[in-house]
């Protein structure tokens, strides 16, 4: 075995390397009821580091009838893509987070980590690709906005471009054909960003372009940086687009690594990291839709009225008001991508979203490295997730890519980015699926396309 | 007037003393820090008990090293330099196993913690307790 199979300290691993947790085999944890062990820890965490190596002469499969090219490389660190309305695709590049080393533990953590991540500084900036001629191919690669902090949720409404950076949401004046920003951005809002352990702020723009939604992460896996750290974080701000004013739609989540507007009904969905470190099989990062007010456990509880003994002092009322997520995705996933879908996809990946699943580190048996689709039927997910692009871990054990943000070009393809070989990937159905009518009423504000808004976040870093 | 040390009744080198007590003292502190998460919840004392086991482990680990030195140069013939070594390396395991438990996340690591935070001192104050036993003052030649 290639694998880097290491635990989380070097010295006296072996003395102690029967105390900590096995690998269970993994139950079916899709759904909205996933099978949900007795929380546990070794004394040695579970990690499981995949190494990196380059493609060579590999691909990413897909499914038949779809083929996969890379419409860019040599990109510095690209999390998220927006697919403009003539087709452009802007891709966000960066790396963020600035949280002190407060353990031992951190330190050799952050070492282990960095292992299974690319060694290429990310970009701060955004990138345009550009397929003028229709071929598929993406002749222009130019940067169009530079010196952002980390830039990662992106939404465009009508004539503005919105820009999530790890701590501020900015804003663009933006024409089509445009290949470069006109100037220095604006600024909407501060966002917090103290420490920023989950730095990710993803975005989405409500289907009438008047509220812009921000995904802000935990400062902690569960309050491990202590409750003080954790003041406007794990939650969804509403953002007024005008005014830059803020209220929080929804709390208690811990990590919503991407948003996305549901097309037809408005309804906001999200992808959400969920915690570590109480066993390989908790806690399901999960989808779901995002009530207004929703409470959704973190620290407190998780998947409902789960109690986490690890977040004190402990919230008896706060866990009864805990609202059960939609729908499993399977625990240490790592989902950083969320898209909706649209008839250009093809028959069968017409009604559902894509998942962008980065990939697990702390759990023996790697989970995700893929993108899944998630089916759904009446504005609900049904049955269990289709692999739909897969192969960025080898059966050798080596990861050759991480997928992050996922975005439907409503000309149908799906854009991937990968921040491990630092490539956006182009799916498309071997042949073009005559768009049909459209099913859904479509959305009013032009934002990106057949996905209004969908952006995203990052993992649990 | 001199104080020297007799070591003909199977004393331990004072390294060895001066050493463990380096860590026990870290120890303790680490002990106390333990008990004012336990009572206040507040993180930032759990990570200074993280922080005071890591440095209570090696300089523990320079009085085992020391332990065994002085093991040798004495020929195995010194009991107390057997019984100290063990209780030496026993702390530092114990103390060593009390770090993973702090790498855990908030209240996970307790109350384990807490409990080894106490054997951890406990053996290690009986290790000094024998090391000092040794040594006798003597008065001047």
């Amino acid at each position: 075995m290639n694998r880097l199979n290491l635990l989380a300290t070097v010295a006296l691993a072996a003395l102690l390397a029967s105390c900590s947790g096995g690998s269970a085999p993994s139950p079916e944890q899709y759904g909205a009821n996933p099978e949900l062990p007795a929380p546990q820890r070794g004394l040695m965490p579970n990690m499981t580091i995949s190494k990196p190596a380059p493609w060579g002469d590999k691909m990413p499969v897909v499914p038949q009838g779809y083929a996969i090219k890379a419409i860019a490389t040599d990109l510095r660190i690209p999390r998220q893509t927006l697919v403009l309305p003539n087709g452009d695709i802007l891709v966000a590049e960066g790396s963020g987070g600035n949280a002190p080393k407060l353990k031992p533990k951190d330190v050799i953590a952050g070492y282990i980590k960095a292992m299974g991540k690319s060694s290429v500084k990310g970009g701060n900036r955004l990138t345009l690709l550009r397929d003028a001629d229709g071929d598929g191919t993406y002749e222009l690669k130019t940067v169009f906005a530079k010196d952002l902090n980390a830039p990662y949720g992106l939404a465009l409404v009508g004539n503005t471009l919105y820009v999530a950076d790890q701590d501020v949401l900015l804003k663009f004046h933006y024409t089509v054909g445009q290949t470069h920003a006109d100037g220095a951005p604006v600024k909407v809002t501060d966002l917090p960003s103290r420490i920023n352990h989950h730095w990710t702020k993803a975005l989405a723009a409500s289907a009438d372009g008047r509220y812009l939604y921000v995904g802000i992460g935990s400062n902690s896996n569960i309050t491990e940086r202590g409750m003080t750290a954790e003041v406007d974080r794990a939650r969804i701000w509403q953002v007024d687009a005008q005014t830059g004013m803020h209220r929080p739609y929804a709390t208690g989540v811990r990590n919503p690594t991407a948003l996305a507007i549901q097309p037809g009904t408005g309804t906001l969905w999200a992808v959400v990291n969920e915690r570590d470190e109480i066993g390989p099989n908790l806690v399901p990062d999960y989808l779901t839709s995002i009530r207004d007010g929703g409470f959704y456990g973190w620290p407190w509880s998780y998947w409902g009225q789960h109690v986490d003994t690890r977040a004190q002092p402990q919230d008896p009322e706060k866990v009864a008001s805990a609202i059960v997520p939609d729908y499993s995705l399977g625990s240490h996933v790592a989902a950083l991508g969320v898209a909706f879908s649209s008839p250009a996809m093809g028959v069968k990946f017409a009604d559902g979203v894509f998942v962008g699943e980065h990939g697990s580190w702390n759990r023996a048996d790697p989970v995700g490295y893929k993108v899944v689709f998630i089916p759904f039927r009446n504005g609900h997910p049904a049955g269990d997730p289709i692999d739909f692009v897969t192969g960025f871990l080898g059966d050798d054990g080596l990861a050759r890519g991480r997928p992050v943000g996922v975005t439907v070009d409503p000309r149908g393809a799906l854009i991937v980015a990968d921040d491990l070989s630092n490539t956006v990937w182009r799916v498309t159905p071997a042949t073009p699926v005559a768009a049909p009518p459209a099913t859904m009423p479509a959305t009013p504000a032009t934002t990106s396309g057949a996905a209004p808004a969908a952006s995203a976040g990052k993992a649990k870093m | 007037m001199a104080a020297t040390i007799d070591r003909t009744r199977g004393a331990l080198h004072p390294l060895n003393a001066v050493l463990l007590a380096g860590a026990t003292s870290l120890f303790l502190v680490a002990l106390l820090s333990d008990i004012a998460y336990f009572r206040s919840f507040e993180i930032q004392w759990n990570n200074l008990s993280s922080w005071l086991l890591a440095g209570g482990l090696v300089i523990a680990g320079f009085a085992f090293l020391c332990a065994i030195i002085d093991l040798f140069r004495t020929r195995w013939r010194v009991w107390p330099g057997l019984v100290y070594a063990v209780l030496v390396l026993v702390t530092w395991i114990l103390g060593f196993i009390d770090a993973l438990y702090h790498a855990r996340d908030a209240w996970a690591t307790m109350p384990t913690s807490l409990v080894l935070s106490v054997i951890v001192v406990v053996l290690a104050c009986v290790a000094l307790a024998i090391a000092f036993a040794g040594l006798r003052a003597g008065g001047a030649s």
